[in-house]
């Protein structure tokens, strides 16, 4: 089987993978780090989203194998230590997720989106996050959260 | 009360940070050594039999460890009772291989277990199935005149057939001087929560199993797998702490969970199922519904006569029913009703309560229906609500617990501006969007279901609360731990509350919006039981300072027990413990509902929805630009979980009205747009304002807590009043959900 060598969370990982490994699965099932999801596996509604090599990736929509040398962060490198990041703040406080099933590919694609730059306005923020679904309707806090976070940095009110 | 309460207050998730970093653990995401991957298969024709099965290809692959199906399924009860849960209409239950009759597509016929689940998947496909199809019916349209009575059962007492018909309401309709007749219909849906259902089963030996599950009740899914596999309700463990969603679909056992449990009794070893979205649409749903109305009322707006006609789907082996025509006249007073309600068999899957099931079905259809008489009496929609205004319940004569209902109306009418509106279709204009106002109103049962309660005091002086109830989102855990705070008088951080493990004691599964009623209720009358016991042992202790002291005479303090006279004659928790011989100081103690008081009570939430929407003036698009829900549910113990249960529900709200349907092809008898790139769901894009009032609304009589729930009321109210806005927006009446921007055209 193909060696493969991932970084993720600033770790290396040399995994065993047949080439038809999902990303996804590779990171859930071979590697359990859980907090990735798994909503559809079909690259539709954005649950498995990570960041690799600082864009945001849809990991079920990727191979394993095509990312030997990557450097990818999951839900669970966001943080540093027990300081959460300051959007991770901004979705507690906001509520921004109910049964948080979509609440890391939620984050991980604000992170990708605030790096990337593009939405300067609420309007554009939505319509850039809109490849992440939830299904409890926690959609307008999703986009407060994110909003206070790109409008300068979070509130310290916890 | 100590001064530092917290129900009331806007407490974040306690479980937020677990959630944020992907600590939070889901049912498929428990490691077990060795685990297998069980992956289903299902029918590819409608109905029929299974005349052969060839695993041999599949079975030839490295990793395949087994293929079950009924050929070699192991021995199973045949009694159906064996596999009822708590939430089975009547009719006979779904036994998953349970022989080779197919009766709907999709229905999981095998399940293939490999090392991994990539060579599951693959093997799967490999698997050869033979058919003998037979005719089948899937289409409600084309099988209406087949509806009949829903047969009774246990799931009756929630959902009551019709009432008798009163006055005569022909007559009445036909003498009336305003009378409206309509027809509504709404689309198939798929509860399609995020997580996908799936269960991991670790094979402890001896007969005894940890089951990590997808599931609304870990004690309704401990109580089938005992049953339906003959084992000890004690070696059955079912834990569900984090849940990805459900709205209703975790409501009963799925055949994931019979499926992976079977397998991991017949290999001995540790079995993972999980269903892939395709499969989320091979079991309950919404029922499609047809509704015909007929409402009239006098010259000045006061209804006359109201008849209710709904048709429902169910499956060939289920009446699965809904409380669908019940609402209007627990709404509207009326002295002529005839309420009908029917069922019409279909070779499709039982359907399944979703959200708000039968009230927001009813309520479109109803509050469209007064929308029209309101355009037909030239009078303001909401005046004609306020015309036909009930402070009792019209459909019994008995009054309401509480109903704030018209706080509802004239809170959110003032928000959102309604005086504003021009009444004439068409008439306003936001540059090249036309903009229509529609309002409508809720309304949904309040439930209490049993529940009991472990309260427990620690050698620390801390609070520990056990039960098995789940959190699928709705903020319980949070919420739980609030009440409990308060009603022993400790900080928030002193109470553990421990919830989704069927070893905890009973709780009903979580649905109904009753949860927070149930569950809160029992909490209060647990923390009393406890403050007894504490305050008697204190008592005990020598030269205690309380020796004297009453109940009336003692305040619950920050893990103490003070005189209310003199707060520095005090006993704390831990010396209480301490003369305990160290022994925690314990209750169990069950909350029930009063039904005996309630009798003469009708329960309800009520609510109230004023939407906007903007119609593009060429292309028709349509988009729900702001919204305003007033609610009126009792106590509300955590303004901010409750606030997202009900935007939430309003984003329910806007899917049912412009985005999700199951779209069912009649020739082959099978849904088409099992994915979630086709079955549409409100994106982030979609979602605009979404404003809420709480109505003040104190209830004393309805339970210990105060509080009637709020997963559903935010969903009722929103399709009839999308629908009555589009209609103020283009004077087009579109009966059918979800509204087709086409349609417009």
């Amino acid at each position: 089987m193909p060696i493969v060598k991932l970084n993720i969370n600033q770790q290396t990982y040399e995994l065993d993978v047949l080439p038809w490994v999902s990303l996804l699965d590779a990171i859930r099932e071979r590697l359990l780090l859980t907090g990735t999801k798994k909503g559809c596996d079909h690259g539709q509604c954005g649950a498995c989203t990570v960041i690799c090599d600082d864009k945001r990736i849809l990991s079920c929509m990727t191979l394993a194998v095509m990312k030997n040398g990557a450097a990818i962060t999951t839900i669970e490198g966001i943080a540093e230590g027990d300081e959460l990041h300051p959007l991770q703040k901004a979705f507690i406080e906001h509520d921004a997720f109910q049964c948080g099933y979509c609440t890391p590919g939620q984050i991980c694609s604000a992170i990708g989106l605030l790096t990337e730059g593009k939405a300067k306005t609420r309007e554009e923020v939505k319509e850039l996050m809109s490849g992440n679904l939830c299904r409890c309707g926690a959609n307008a806090n999703i986009i407060d959260a994110i909003m206070e976070v790109k409008e300068g940095g979070s509130r310290e009110q916890f | 009360m100590s001064d530092q309460s917290s129900v009331g207050k806007p407490v974040s998730r306690l479980e937020g940070r677990l959630k944020v970093t992907g600590a939070a653990k889901y049912a498929a995401e428990y490691d077990a050594p060795n685990l297998l991957y069980g992956y289903v298969i299902n029918s590819t024709i409608t109905k029929g039999k299974i005349t052969s099965i060839d695993t041999s290809a599949a079975t030839a692959v490295e990793g395949v460890v087994a293929v079950f199906s009924h050929e070699n399924r192991p021995e199973l009860p045949w009694l159906d009772i064996k596999y009822a849960d708590m939430d089975a209409p009547p009719g006979t239950v779904f036994k998953p291989l349970y022989d080779n009759e197919i009766k709907y597509n999709g229905q999981p016929i095998a399940l293939l277990v490999a090392n991994d689940f990539e060579t599951a998947r693959y093997a799967s496909t490999l698997v050869r199935f033979e058919y003998e199809e037979e005719f089948f019916e899937t289409c409600l349209d084309n099988n209406l005149e087949k509806g009949r009575d829903a047969k009774k059962g246990i799931a009756t007492l929630l959902k009551p057939p019709p009432p008798a018909p009163t006055g005569n309401f022909e007559k009445a309709f036909e003498n009336s001087a305003v009378k409206h007749t309509a027809e509504y219909l709404h689309s198939t849906e798929h509860h399609n929560p995020m997580e996908l259902f799936a269960t991991t089963t670790v094979y402890e030996g001896n007969g005894k199993l940890t089951i990590f599950d997808k599931t609304q009740g870990t004690i309704n899914n401990q109580l089938y797998v005992a049953n339906a596999f003959g084992l000890s309700y004690k070696n059955v463990r079912v834990i569900a702490p984090f849940v990805g969603g459900t709205f209703g679909s975790g409501l009963r056992p799925q055949h994931q969970l019979f499926l992976c449990v079977m397998a991991a009794l017949e290999l001995k070893r540790n079995v993972r199922v999980t269903l892939d979205r395709k499969q989320m649409f091979t079991f309950g749903h919404r029922p499609q519904t047809y509704q015909k109305l007929r409402f009239s009322t006098d010259e000045n707006g006061s209804i006359t006569a109201m008849n209710h006609l709904a048709i429902g789907e169910t499956s060939q082996f289920e009446d699965y029913a809904e409380s669908v025509v019940t609402w209007s006249h627990k709404l509207y007073p009326a002295a002529n009703t005839l309420l009908e309600y029917k069922l019409a068999p279909l070779d499709l899957p039982s359907p399944l309560d979703m959200r708000a099931p039968g009230g927001c079905t009813a309520m479109h259809a109803i509050e469209c229906m007064m929308d029209e008489l309101s355009y037909k009496l030239k009078m303001d929609p909401l005046e004609l609500r306020l015309r036909n205004y009930s402070e009792i319940d019209p459909s019994t004569g008995k009054s309401f617990t509480s109903k704030e209902l018209k706080q509802c109306y004239l809170k959110a009418a003032e928000r959102f501006g309604w005086k504003d509106r021009n009444p004439e279709p068409g008439s306003m204009t936001r540059g090249n969007k036309l903009v229509g106002y529609g309002m409508a109103t809720g309304i949904w049962d309040a439930y209490q279901f049993p529940s009991r309660i472990e309260a427990i005091i620690t050698k620390e002086g801390k609070l520990i609360i056990n039960n098995a109830v789940t959190d699928i989102g709705t903020g319980t855990f949070t919420v739980m731990t609030q009440v409990a705070a308060d009603a022993l008088g400790l900080p928030l951080e002193d109470v553990t509350f421990n919830y989704g493990d069927s070893q905890k004691p009973f709780s009903m599964f979580q649905g109904g919006s009753a949860i927070a009623a149930s569950t809160a209720s029992a909490i209060i009358i647990a923390a009393r039981a406890l403050k007894k016991k504490l305050l008697k042992k204190a008592k005990a202790i020598s030269n205690s300072p309380l020796k004297a002291a009453a109940e009336d005479d003692v305040m619950f303090k920050n893990g103490t027990i003070r005189l209310k006279k003199d707060p520095m004659s005090v006993v704390s928790f831990q010396e209480i413990v301490a003369s305990n011989n160290g022994r925690p100081v314990r209750t169990v103690n069950m909350g029930m509902p009063h039904a005996f008081k309630l009798r003469k009570y009708t329960k309800a939430t009520h609510s109230a929805a004023f939407v906007e929407v903007e119609v593009d003036k060429e292309l028709k698009t349509i988009a729900v630009t702001r919204a305003v829900s007033a609610v009126a549910a009792g106590k509300i113990l955590n303004p901010k979980t409750a606030r997202s249960q009900i935007t939430g529900s309003m984003v329910w709200g806007i899917s049912k009205a412009l985005h999700e349907e199951t779209i069912l092809d009649e020739k082959l008898g099978k849904y088409i747009n099992t994915n979630l790139a086709e079955y549409h769901i409100p994106v982030h894009a979609d979602v605009n304002e979404l404003d809420v009032i709480f109505a003040d609304e104190p209830d004393e009589l309805i339970n210990e807590a105060g509080v009637k729930g709020v997963g559903e009321i935010g969903l009722v109210a929103m399709p009839a009043a999308i629908a009555n806005a589009i209609f103020h927006a283009t004077g087009k009446r579109i009966n059918k959900l979800p509204v087709h921007f086409d349609e417009l055209l």
